[in-house]
């Protein structure tokens, strides 16, 4: 077969200094950067590429999505699992701006990715042709860096560049626009993966005396805790984080993004941060002495009012990203590393004392939001089934092990609120972009990156909407993800502030929906909707059971609010339980 | 808001002044004046840019430049710390209303006359945008064709050594 033969000895063929056309240079330097699997979306001004991956069937598979925001977002949730720059193909124009809303949401989450967009030939560029428009200026506020290629000699050494910054340092999306001459015309292929950028330092030199400052403040809090964001996740310190807090018997709270970097089982762990998160480390983070920041960002959506955020607590933040010290927060000791490097040094030097009555306030906060909120939504009395209700069930019928890709909304809260993650990097979900539709094409992601993952993606009726098409993903490429719809017909996050903040003035935020189970039929995946609460335990194991792809809508409850929540405005401790 | 002006030390490649001014328009910060030419070394741009920003918001604006991917260093300085100046140029008619009351005035100013033909003479003037504002308004009795002025560039009072700092680069 002409596809394997040609191929065969990439790893040769790379440095032979062969003249290629710009368009095979490309495909082979992904090859050389460890790519085996892209995501994309065929037009006139990537063709050329297109036609040489034809070649390269083998090395490289690629996802055809239905819209090239369901590839970035697929893509997004691959490098999240994989740990690997997710790769993205489209034409130029609308195929190019299609990806805007992926490249942003993968920026604000650290999202390693390298996108790959067709451009006009280069002799039109400024000349408003077809399907021309200027992707490095629109991508540049969304993108960790982005170039434009007119020439096949620059291909190889500007792709070695985009993997190198999008995996190093803080990770991010890294945009290459790719004239359509350039990927026709011939160069000399030589591959040299890029070592450094003299501009650009990925990972900071670690500073002792940033690490003795802050050890002095960890080993003499009295009430201390520790906010674990996705920083832990990327770098991989799950191990360290534990080892951190065993060591200084100091209470975990996640950050959306960092939920599943510390078992939610584990004693010391006691819940999630932020406008939806626990009612514990919310209150608490007022009343610690040292506040351990790792790996996040303080987010507003974690901080509320900047201005009576833990005001009584010394601060350390450790980030990579130097612009992130003293950004939202002034921060009393920042520490410039990536965290599993800080975490590992602070781990020499720490230590911890008995914090009994420490603990137990976090005990009595959760006793408190179990009467006032848990129970009655996970085991509500109303007629309706709570959307907690379901997030409960999964997380028992998955023992906390499935990979959990939510949309944006009150069933992104409620799932980052009720499933209990046990192992890393199991929870991708939209956050600092909040982008509807990210869910059920992140799942397709994520089971590509893990085959044989429980893979369940949990939208809402709002959200499934917006990137419904790639269903024809799971059925063209027979992927067994799971999706659950919590269907209340209504945008229910939006509907909930409209309750509590304008006056139940419920603006355009009712839906009329169609019959999912039918659209779904209609792409060939078995499909099931319930909306009685004793068919519901039954409906999800014969959705867990099913070898194939499976679809449960569940018709929950309008009114159900997420709760507890710091309104927007509020100071942490001013959280509501009702 | 206080005014600051900002250094930039980058690579002279497309796009970097478009990603440099990105920083201060989504923060909605006007910039007052920007200027970007080759550095004591080759290859490696200096930006002066001045704009006025709250104290709490001028360092975030400086890391988040430094976090540009081309960019080498950002530094932010007030007045008293830095050493700067404009250069202005005035196109005036050559006319018969030119006496030697102009010859004295670009004389007292520290001003010079660049050039002189039958239609128009060129006066420059370096010195504090005020000053050259100063000039501009005595000149304009004898009607000025044109005004053109740099934007800032400015030397630090920092000790550091950038010459040989930035040559560490491209070493």
């Amino acid at each position: 077969m002409e596809t394997a033969t040609k191929a065969e000895n990439i790893k040769e063929m790379n440095n032979t200094g062969e003249t290629l056309s710009g368009a095979e240079i490309l495909v082979r330097s992904l090859i050389q950067e460890g790519v085996d699997t892209m995501f994309g979306y065929i037009g006139g001004a990537i063709m050329p590429v297109y036609d040489a991956l034809y070649d390269y069937q083998k090395e490289l598979k690629h996802y055809m999505s239905r819209h090239e925001q369901g590839a970035t977002h697929s893509a997004q949730a691959y490098a999240r699992l994989t740990k690997k720059p997710g790769v993205c193909f489209t034409t130029s124009g609308p195929g190019a701006t299609n990806l805007i809303t992926g490249l942003a949401d993968a920026y604000l989450d650290s999202t390693p990715m390298v996108v790959i967009t067709g451009q006009v030939p280069s002799g039109l560029l400024g000349s408003d042709a077809f399907q021309e428009t200027n992707m490095v200026g629109l991508s540049m506020p969304v993108t960790k860096w982005n170039f434009q290629i007119t020439k096949a000699e620059e291909i190889a050494e500007v792709m070695a560049k985009a993997f190198y910054i999008a995996r190093t340092g803080r990770p991010g999306p890294v945009l290459i626009d790719i004239t359509k001459d350039a990927q026709v015309q011939k160069a000399e292929y030589k591959y040299e993966r890029c070592k450094g950028i003299r501009s650009y330092q990925p990972v900071p030199k670690l500073n002792m005396d940033e690490i003795s400052a802050a050890a002095e403040l960890i080993n003499s809090a009295k009430k201390p805790m520790i906010l674990a964001g996705q920083g832990i996740l990327l770098s991989g310190a799950e191990q360290e984080l534990m080892e951190f807090a065993e060591k200084t018997n100091t209470p975990v709270a996640c950050t959306l993004l960092g939920l599943s970097s510390f078992p939610t089982d584990h004693p010391l762990y006691v819940g999630m941060l932020g406008m939806h998160g626990n009612y514990g480390p919310n209150m608490n983070t007022n009343q610690c002495d040292v506040l351990i920041a790792i790996g996040m960002r303080f987010d507003d959506r974690v901080t509320g009012d900047t201005s009576k955020y833990a005001k009584q607590a010394k601060i350390i933040h450790i980030d990579i990203d130097r612009s992130e010290h003293n950004k939202n927060i002034r921060v009393d000791v920042p520490v410039l590393a990536d965290a599993k490097q800080a975490l590992t040094e602070l781990n020499k030097v720490v230590s911890g004392s008995e914090r009994e009555e420490w603990m137990q306030s976090f005990k009595d906060y959760y006793r408190l939001e179990y009467e006032k909120v848990i129970e009655k939504q996970t085991h509500s009395s109303r007629e309706r089934i709570n959307m907690a209700e379901v997030i409960d069930c999964l997380s028992e019928k998955t023992n906390g092990e499935a990979v959990l890709c939510t949309d944006v909304g009150q069933h992104q809260m409620t799932s980052a609120r009720y499933y209990k993650f046990k192992n890393p990097n199991t929870q991708v979900t939209s956050g600092g972009l909040g982008t509807m539709g990210f869910g059920m094409p992140a799942a397709i992601g994520a089971q590509i990156a893990d085959p044989n993952a429980t893979v369940v993606s949990v939208s809402g009726d709002g959200g499934f909407q917006m990137t419904i098409q790639e269903l024809a993903v799971i059925r063209q490429y027979k992927l067994p993800v799971k999706s659950i719809v919590l269907n209340n017909s209504f945008l229910g996050m939006v509907r909930q502030w409209q309750d509590l903040f304008f006056e139940q003035r419920f603006s355009y935020t009712e839906m009329d929906n169609p019959d999912f189970v039918k659209i779904v039929e209609g792409y060939g995946i078995k499909a099931k909707r319930v909306s009685k609460r004793e068919e519901l335990q039954d409906a999800i194991q014969e959705m867990l059971d099913f070898p194939g792809a499976f679809f449960l809508e569940v018709v929950v409850e309008t009114e159900s609010n997420v709760l507890p929540m710091i309104a927007p405005g509020a100071a942490v401790s001013e959280m509501r339980l009702e | 808001m206080k005014e600051y002006t900002i250094t930039v030390f980058s690579e002279n490649n497309i796009g970097l002044l478009n990603e440099v001014t990105i920083v201060f328009s989504r923060r909605k910060i006007n910039i007052e004046s920007l200027t970007v030419s080759e550095s004591e070394v080759k290859g490696i741009s200096r930006y002066t840019i001045v704009a006025f920003m709250d104290e709490s918001k001028v360092e975030n604006v400086v890391l988040q430049l430094e976090k540009i991917i081309g960019v080498f260093k950002a530094l932010y300085f007030e007045a008293e710390e830095i050493v700067h100046q404009e250069v202005a140029l005035f196109k005036i008619a050559n006319s018969s209303k030119l006496n030697g009351n102009l010859e004295a005035l670009v004389r007292n100013q520290n001003a010079k006359i660049l050039t002189v033909n039958p239609e128009f003479l060129v006066i420059e003037k370096v010195g504090y945008k005020a000053e050259n504002q100063q000039l501009f308004n005595e000149l304009e009795q004898y009607g000025v064709l044109q005004f053109a002025r740099s934007g800032r560039v400015a030397v630090s009072c920092l000790q550091k050594d950038f010459t040989k700092y930035l040559k560490e680069f491209v070493a």
